[in-house]
């Protein structure tokens, strides 16, 4: 019997060439994007060995614009249109911090009803984002249904924001001082119907998608974080919140009227895809009993914006504000020199640190649980690359 | 996370601290912060700076009975403050905020060019998902590096959240992390051949 080793000297002797598989053989290396739709202008690397996946390396910039940079050459609130443009399905929330920030260094005291419009603005665009995430997630997860309901549904809420702002995505609504204009006439009624349709659709939305056996099978059970690696990650969001860590920043630093608005913080405590999935849903539906909150305790009438100089600036110093965006915590790090131009503008955004989740998650799957694993991330490319 | 402290006075979480007022970073009373493109003192407000709340002086208390007057604070504010500290130390620092503080983990690590002093600021915003008192504080701990040699040594050993960060702040500032696995390309082009685009030098064409 001869062994293998020994057939290969044999061959040897007889000139044949032989090459034997090596690691490297087995492994495949695949790049996922930048431009494939399946990750959403964002590259990364991952190497398969047969069916499992085991490495990742997430390449992102693909779409890097310097908003940072872009924030230096412009005015306090000539920046508000570019600083949106990461992330337009949720432009009132990235908007919001910033201008948050800016109304610390300059010490500008937002009218109450002002507050009221931008909390209510922020709860309809965290809406139509989410459902725009969830319409990915169902696509990528092979449901159809659950890309097209959604996908419909967000225009019952970019209606409402159409009527509230004039403009469908990119708002630039929250402006530091307070909102832009006044709510329109009626508005209340047509929200509140409107939500309510939305809440029932949610209950359909549960029947089809959530309560499906197909997708518990996908997604119970598949990439797990732990409550102790997502604490050492240091992911956001809807993620930290799927690991069991009630961590919400409408509730942990309750900004502007926040803390007179009755809601829980909705959380998990498995970690894995379906929890990932399904928190976010969980938000949909408090954001709904916010949304009608809001319009029930907003002041009748008043001001909605302060007034500001022309070039609003402040003395010297710096702040750091958050919000809770649709993919988490989002902070802005705004340092002024006392000049109308920021000096230093560091956006901090849930998508980012999500990133680093990803190749934590990712190996050790299979290449099929690929998209279940990188779209419950609730990660958003452009605005990682900012 | 142990604590010590036992603070009764937690900040009310039902005030943020919205626009109470326009306050430079606050010298509480310590020595005042890097003389610098900062905070200059001489720009006093009209207004006067409010008293530093109890909690966050508890812990900043805290921190300077650890390592003395090595750590600067540079400001207390209502649910922020700010330390700067010698780059050698600041990984025994970090260590200590996470093992004894509850912070931890980063939310955002940045940078700020000053050339005028020629320096450069890094800045790590620290918070805490498990301490559910902190959960609205963050702790900015800073350090300075020499602009023309910026090195600084790598928290990741400390926070793994930093790896990201660190690694953004390297190519978009030039901030060299000692000991960090990958001081390389990240968000950039490949074959971006220039100065960090976030130092103040570096300006965007035709601007």
């Amino acid at each position: 019997m001869t062994s293998l080793e020994d057939k290969f000297e044999e061959s040897k002797k007889l000139g044949l060439q032989i090459v034997r598989e090596t690691e490297d053989d087995r492994l495949m290396t695949l790049s996922v994007g930048p431009q494939h739709p399946g990750s959403g202008h964002f590259r990364f690397t991952i190497k398969v060995d047969g069916d499992y996946i085991v490495y990742c390396d997430p390449d992102p910039g693909y779409v890097h614009r310097g908003e940072e940079k872009m924030c230096e050459y412009r005015n306090v609130i000539q920046n508000i249109p570019h600083l949106e443009r990461p992330v337009i399905h949720d432009s009132n929330n990235i908007t919001y911090s910033y201008s948050l920030a800016i109304e610390e260094l300059v010490g500008i005291e937002v009218p109450r009803r002002g507050q009221y419009i931008r909390a209510l603005a922020s709860e309809l665009n965290r809406q139509v984002y989410t459902l725009y995430w969830l319409a990915i997630y169902g696509i990528f997860l092979g449901h159809s249904t659950m890309f097209m309901w959604p996908t419909g549904d967000r225009e019952l809420f970019i209606d409402l924001l159409e009527a509230l702002t004039g403009a469908r995505v990119t708002h630039a609504f929250n402006i530091p001082g307070g909102v832009r204009n006044d709510i329109p006439d009626g508005f209340k009624d047509r929200c509140v119907r409107q939500v309510r349709y939305f809440q029932k659709r949610l209950k359909e939305y549960e029947d089809i998608f959530y309560n499906m056996p197909l997708f518990r099978q996908r997604t119970e059970g598949v990439a797990v974080l732990s409550k102790e690696d997502a604490v050492k990650l240091g992911v956001a969001g809807s993620v930290v919140r799927a690991s069991g860590i009630p961590y919400d920043i409408r509730k942990a630093e309750p900004y502007d009227i926040y803390n007179e608005i009755d809601f829980k913080v909705q959380y998990m405590k498995t970690g894995d895809c379906f929890a990932r999935s399904y928190v976010p849903f969980l938000d949909m539906k408090e954001s709904c009993y916010i949304i009608e909150q809001l319009l029930d305790k907003m002041p009748q009438s008043g001001e909605v914006r302060a007034k500001l100089q022309p070039n609003p600036k402040g003395p010297p110093g710096e702040a750091y504000r958050r919000v809770e965006s649709g993919r988490g915590a989002l902070g802005y790090y705004v340092v002024s020199d006392g000049t109308p131009k920021p000096y230093r503008v560091k956006i901090s955004v849930g998508s980012f640190r999500n990133m680093l989740a990803l190749p934590y998650l990712l190996v050790g799957q299979k290449l099929a649980d690929m998209p279940a694993v990188y779209w419950s991330l609730n990660y958003w490319p452009v605005e990682a690359d900012r | 996370m142990s604590t010590n402290k036992d603070e009764p006075e937690k900040p009310a979480a039902s005030s943020p601290p919205i626009p109470s007022a326009a306050k430079p970073p606050a010298p509480a009373a310590k020595p005042p912060a890097p003389a610098a493109a900062k905070p200059a003192s001489g720009a006093q407000p009209p207004k006067k700076e409010p008293e530093a709340p109890p909690f966050e002086k508890g812990l900043v208390e805290e921190i300077k009975k650890k390592f003395g007057e090595s750590i600067k604070v540079v400001f207390i504010k209502p649910l922020r403050i700010k330390i700067q500290v010698e780059p050698n130390s600041i990984v025994e620092v970090a260590t200590f905020l996470r093992d004894s503080m509850g912070f931890d983990h980063a939310e955002s690590v940045g940078g700020t060019d000053y050339p005028k002093d020629g320096q450069i600021e890094v800045i790590y915003h620290l918070g805490s998902y498990t301490r559910e008192d902190l959960g609205a504080h963050i702790l900015s701990l800073t350090a300075r590096t020499s602009r023309d040699d910026a090195r600084l040594p790598t928290l990741i050993n400390v926070y793994k959240s930093v790896e990201y960060h660190e690694r953004e702040t390297f190519e978009m500032l030039g901030v060299y992390f000692e000991g960090h696995p990958r001081n390389d390309r990240f968000l950039l082009p490949e074959d971006w051949a220039d100065i960090p685009p976030l130092r103040k030098d570096f300006r965007i064409k035709g601007r």
